[in-house]
């Protein structure tokens, strides 16, 4: 009984600061939100949006000539494959210069992992709106959008699984006097290339879900047809786009997730 | 003799799994027109893009302090609320809290779908019923968020430890006080740490939430860019660059209390 009445004031006092500390900051973050109330067509604009979602647009699944939701969603699929793709090749030699074991300065190692988390925070869409700029709109974008962004994640697990391998294999050759490209490709590689798929099978679920919104700056994909039938308040369409996002996203998550098992 | 067994399959499969990616990565790029001529084409128009950008507009910055201000109250906003939201969500579908499947089942499912839809999407169509500002951002970071917390946590709860609940259970204590005193004590700090990593998540959604009208400092990037102003789109970058910086490294050492 006794320690507890000595306790400094401070550490009876310090739950309290904390509460009326976080009260303050939300007090603070609704003021800023200025609600300005519910739009008086809210009402009819949502009894539109979910009749429109109970009745998709069944024709524009499949439609011979011109855009529709297959091409759509193919596209959006492709877009991410490729850009995982770019950015698991792309990521492999940051991977290298992050990775503490490789390197013998720790200097250089910690100058890749700033350069990598300060690609991390860049958001995506932020990215795409920068290659559109460079090279058009389109899927390219998109592809190198999602595959420069990528890296900053991919890489940082990359460097993370070529820290923890076996340092055996690589200690073997280079006392056999192989060459630093030798131990690289022979000892480093083989232990870190099923991880290494892991991850970039990872990134592509989260890819995949990127790439249905990048279509809404112009990087391609399902999100363009999905942003002109929301400027046209075509609810039938947007249903059934959302219904074939999520179809192609829960997919593509049972695919990968079952390649995953089979690769650790 | 157990390794030679597997070695002749496996190499066999590895062959098989590259010929299978070569040829998928082809088709792909075929499919969307994507050729590295485009890239070696497109890179110099990149490098101009750079060179524009610098120096950036510093003059710029008073003008988007007060977005960025309100990028982050909307990410506080909404994490919050979806983190609240997301409690009752995460316990009636952990199997060891609710064992009756026909309720977690179909919970797990409405879950998944709201974790399937992109957090622009829900933004996009909130701006539709509530009107462009931020409000209409803030109830699509809370739906996103309500995903990821919910989910994360539910995985939490799960891989608690029985003891406790057998323990209470064994004395006689109701449902109610047993997730009070069973559960939620061993599981908030876990979802205590969620919810910094959800907020992180969403200080970088909710900055772009703006490209389709839903508040925030996304709208000014938008414009700065359709003008051709990258002096000011370099100057928003860098502000966004650092807020979220700040605001990783704060979380980070508040989660390093918590567990």
């Amino acid at each position: 009984m006794n320690t507890l009445t000595t306790k400094p004031l401070w550490y009876r006092l310090r739950p309290w600061v904390w509460i009326i500390l976080l009260i303050a900051v939300y007090l603070w973050a609704f003021n800023g939100l200025n609600f300005e109330g519910v739009q008086s067509t809210a009402k009819s604009v949502s009894l539109s949006i979910i009749d429109g979602f109970a009745h998709p647009d069944w024709d524009y699944v499949y439609d011979p000539e011109g855009e529709d939701l297959l091409r759509g969603l193919l596209d959006t699929l492709i877009i991410s494959i490729l850009g995982t793709f770019v950015s698991a090749f792309l990521c492999i030699p940051f991977a290298f210069w992050a990775a503490a074991n490789i390197s013998r300065l720790r200097a250089i190692s910690g100058t890749g992992k700033v350069v990598l988390s300060v690609i991390r925070v860049f958001p995506e869409m932020i990215v795409a709106i920068l290659f559109i700029k460079a090279v058009g709109p389109g899927s390219f974008a998109g592809v190198l959008a999602l595959g420069v962004h990528s890296v900053g994640m991919l890489a940082k697990l990359y460097s993370e699984s070529i820290e923890t391998i076996d340092p055996g294999p690589s200690e073997a050759l280079t006392a056999a006097g192989a060459s630093k490209l030798q131990v690289l490709w022979f000892a480093v590689l083989p232990q870190v290339i099923p991880q290494f798929l892991s991850y970039s099978l990872y990134r592509f679920e989260i890819n995949m879900r990127s790439a249905t919104t990048l279509g809404l700056v112009g990087a391609g994909g399902i999100g363009t047809p999905l942003l002109f039938a929301l400027q046209m308040r075509n609810w039938n369409r947007v249903g059934v786009i959302l219904l074939g996002i999520i179809i192609l996203v829960v997919l593509t998550d049972l695919i990968s997730g079952w390649i995953r098992k089979r690769i650790v | 003799m157990k390794a030679a067994a597997i070695e002749a399959p496996q190499r066999y499969k590895r062959y098989l799994t590259w010929i299978f990616f070569v040829v998928l990565i082809v088709v792909c790029a075929i499919q969307t027109e994507v050729t590295p001529y485009q890239l070696i084409v497109g890179l110099p128009q990149m490098g101009t893009l750079l060179a524009e950008m610098v120096p950036p507009d510093w003059s710029y910055l008073p003008t988007i302090w007060k977005p960025m201000v309100e990028t982050i109250q909307i990410a506080l906003v909404g994490t919050m609320l979806g983190g609240i939201l997301a409690i009752p969500f995460a316990l009636l579908c952990a199997y060891n809290v609710m064992p009756n499947r026909a309720v977690s089942v179909p919970v797990r499912l409405i879950l998944n779908l709201v974790r399937t839809v992109p957090d622009l999407l829900f933004a996009a169509i909130f701006v539709a019923i509530f009107g462009i500002g931020p409000f209409a951002g803030m109830l699509a970071i809370m739906f996103f968020s309500f995903g990821l917390i919910a989910k994360l946590t539910f995985e939490a709860i799960e891989s608690i430890d029985p003891g406790p609940l057998e323990a209470m259970t064994a004395v006689g204590a109701n449902k109610i006080q047993l997730i009070m005193f069973g559960v939620l004590p061993q599981a908030m700090p876990h979802y205590m740490s969620y919810l910094l990593y959800a907020f992180e998540v969403n200080v970088r959604a909710a900055s772009v939430l703006g490209l389709v009208g839903a508040g925030g400092i996304g709208l000014l990037l938008d414009r700065s860019l359709g003008l051709f102003r990258y002096d000011r789109a370099a100057i928003i970058i860098l502000l966004t660059l650092v807020i979220v910086l700040v605001i990783d490294y704060g979380s980070t050492i508040l989660r390093r209390k918590l567990l």
